[in-house]
């Protein structure tokens, strides 16, 4: 199976859950940036929570199917529709041999997850399909997908196969319009997207060496997201932030959601893309079960911040774990 | 050994082991590195050396132990437990690495300002820079590029009043007090006084690396013909 890419949008590219294990060399994970959303896509497919899917940003791309084949969109609602008929996100989906997949103007946050039954399928470098297109290795031939690229799927799974015939005919029968099985995952799970989040932020190594006044801003302020931002970290301007006194730091470890502080005072948070390593300042940590709010925010939204516990942060994401656990439970008792 | 535990988000804890670049220093990291390397605590997922830290990415749910205390406090417990009785002078032998370099002209545009800036002839600067006994201290900032610490004071140049665009990758440069090797075409500031026909970073090997944190690093002149003759654009 293979997906023929009419049109590529404005950044598609294959993601996965990233690669570990590497950042000793500097090679940075990478991967979904909104990996709730990856996982629950594959979850809706029957695939590994780990399969490969297209991340599509902002401006959709258009994909044409050459054999029915099992889908979900999950993450930002980026207006779907196949064949005419509009496709919601969050809901296993079959299309026929033929059809075309197309997108329309961001509804909700800005990335959307194609997850196909089976995973894409590109090669492997360092134990992960994620694109990392500054060095360009990764994903699909390293860049982002365009027009008149055929892009692998791999086999469905048994499971995959069961979803679809749930709501459907078997994959590879013949049927004349999308179906949309009823059923989806728990509202719990879906993460609470908005244009003016308020995101929450465990300390960082450096929090105490703000000013009273930027500790104070920063739980208080509508920080702007820049245009600048991209995959590998969200600036956010409107409100400078102070250190009490310059601080000289040795480069060490950075994470998915650290909040560095440059010295220019605008903050920016590190995303999927980032390096491994940073000189700033770390004034903050975005808790993992927020960092998809991040993620779908477009340029000129507003985000807000909180500090929570690292114990609250941490029991939040398990808690998201076990319902992720039951949700997975729950697809495979029924197929 | 003097060891700090900080939390780097609720996926890592960062394990402070100094507040400078210094070999003993050093040491410490690549023991504490080595040691982790060997014996992953349970959920443990990477491992960033860096100057003077160690910092360990994991998954909290697959932190084991009792959940009356948080995944946090277990790791730290797990890491204090585990590094008590690791030393600094059991480790391994240092590889050593040699770049072959062909200095200035064309592939080291900077070479002859370097050169001017410290009253020195160019042959000079080169005789320095080759001379001298380089450590990895750390691998960061971008994949396979390697902070390199042992340049002489006496070359030691500040990086250029405005970036580049592109620099090649193996090109080899001098910032401040350190210099290095470019491993992929990359914007920079640095002062480019020659390059390398060795691949520094590539994704076709097994360890796309060239250099890790704990080697020791000589630069080898080499003649253009001998650069070209290796293969290299």
């Amino acid at each position: 199976m293979t997906l023929r890419i009419v049109t590529g949008g404005l950044q598609t590219t294959v993601q996965d859950l990233g690669r570990m294990g590497h950042q000793g060399s500097a090679i940075p994970v990478g991967g979904a940036m909104d990996r709730i959303a990856l996982r629950i896509g594959n979850l809706l497919v029957g695939n590994d929570e780990s399969c490969a899917a297209l991340e599509a940003a902002l401006i959709g791309p258009a994909i044409g199917f050459d054999a029915t084949t099992l889908l979900a969109l999950t993450g930002g609602d980026l207006d779907a529709s196949v064949d005419g008929v509009g496709i919601p996100v969050w809901h296993p989906v079959v299309v026929r041999a033929g059809a075309t997949l197309r997108f329309g103007r961001p509804r909700v946050g800005c990335r959307t997850y194609v997850a196909v039954a089976g995973g894409i399928d590109v090669p492997p470098v360092f134990g992960s399909r994620s694109t990392y297109l500054r060095a360009q290795f990764g994903g699909y031939e390293g860049r982002a997908l365009r027009a008149g690229d055929a892009v692998r799927v791999g086999e469905p799974s048994r499971q995959g196969r069961a979803i679809a015939q749930s709501f459907a005919q078997s994959i590879g029968d013949a049927i004349s319009r999308p179906a949309v099985a009823r059923w989806s995952i728990g509202a719990s799970l879906r993460p609470r997207y908005s244009e003016d989040p308020i995101v929450r932020l465990v300390a960082g190594a450096h929090t105490d060496a703000l000013t009273a006044e930027a500790r104070r801003q920063l739980t208080t302020a509508a920080f702007r997201v820049s245009a600048s931002s991209d995959r590998m970290g969200y600036r956010l301007e409107g409100t400078e932030l102070a250190l009490r006194e310059p601080l000289e730091l040795l480069s060490e470890a950075v994470a998915f959601g650290t909040v560095q502080l440059p010295p220019g005072g605008a903050p920016i948070v590190l995303m999927a893309d980032r390096q491994t390593t940073g000189g700033y300042p770390r004034i903050g940590e975005v808790a993992s079960v927020d960092l998809p709010l991040i993620a779908q925010l477009k340029p000129a939204d507003r985000v807000r911040f909180r500090f929570v516990s690292l114990d609250d942060a941490q029991q939040m994401y398990l808690d998201q774990e076990q319902d992720l656990a039951q949700a997975r439970i729950a697809i495979t008792l029924r197929h | 050994m003097p060891m700090h535990f900080t939390p780097l988000g609720d996926h890592a804890v960062t394990i402070t082991l100094g507040d400078s670049i210094d070999e003993a220093t050093h040491r410490l990291v690549r023991a504490v590195s080595a040691h982790l390397d060997a014996h992953p605590p349970g959920g443990m997922v990477d491992l960033v050396p860096a100057f003077a830290s160690v910092a360990v990415h994991y998954d909290p749910a697959r932190v084991p132990g009792s959940a009356t205390a948080s995944p946090h406090h277990r790791m730290v417990a797990m890491l204090e437990a585990s590094l008590a009785t690791i030393r600094a002078d059991e480790l391994p032998p240092p590889r050593t690495v040699e770049i072959p370099v062909c200095y200035g002209g064309d592939l080291g545009p900077d070479l002859d300002d370097v050169a001017r800036q410290h009253g020195l002839a160019a042959e000079e600067v080169v005789r320095i820079h080759a001379a001298g006994d380089y450590l990895v201290y750390m691998v960061g900032f971008m994949p396979g590029f390697a902070y390199l610490g042992g340049l002489s004071d006496r070359i030691a140049t500040p990086r250029r009043p405005s970036p580049r665009t592109a620099v090649p990758a193996g090109a080899v440069g001098i910032g401040g007090q350190q210099t290095g090797v470019y491993p992929m075409e990359s914007p920079g500031g640095w002062n480019l006084i020659g390059r390398t026909p060795l691949r520094i970073f590539d994704i076709a090997r097994d360890e796309p690396s060239l250099l890790a944190t704990g080697d020791r690093v000589r630069f080898r002149p080499v003649t253009l013909d001998e650069y070209r003759a290796s293969g290299a654009p």
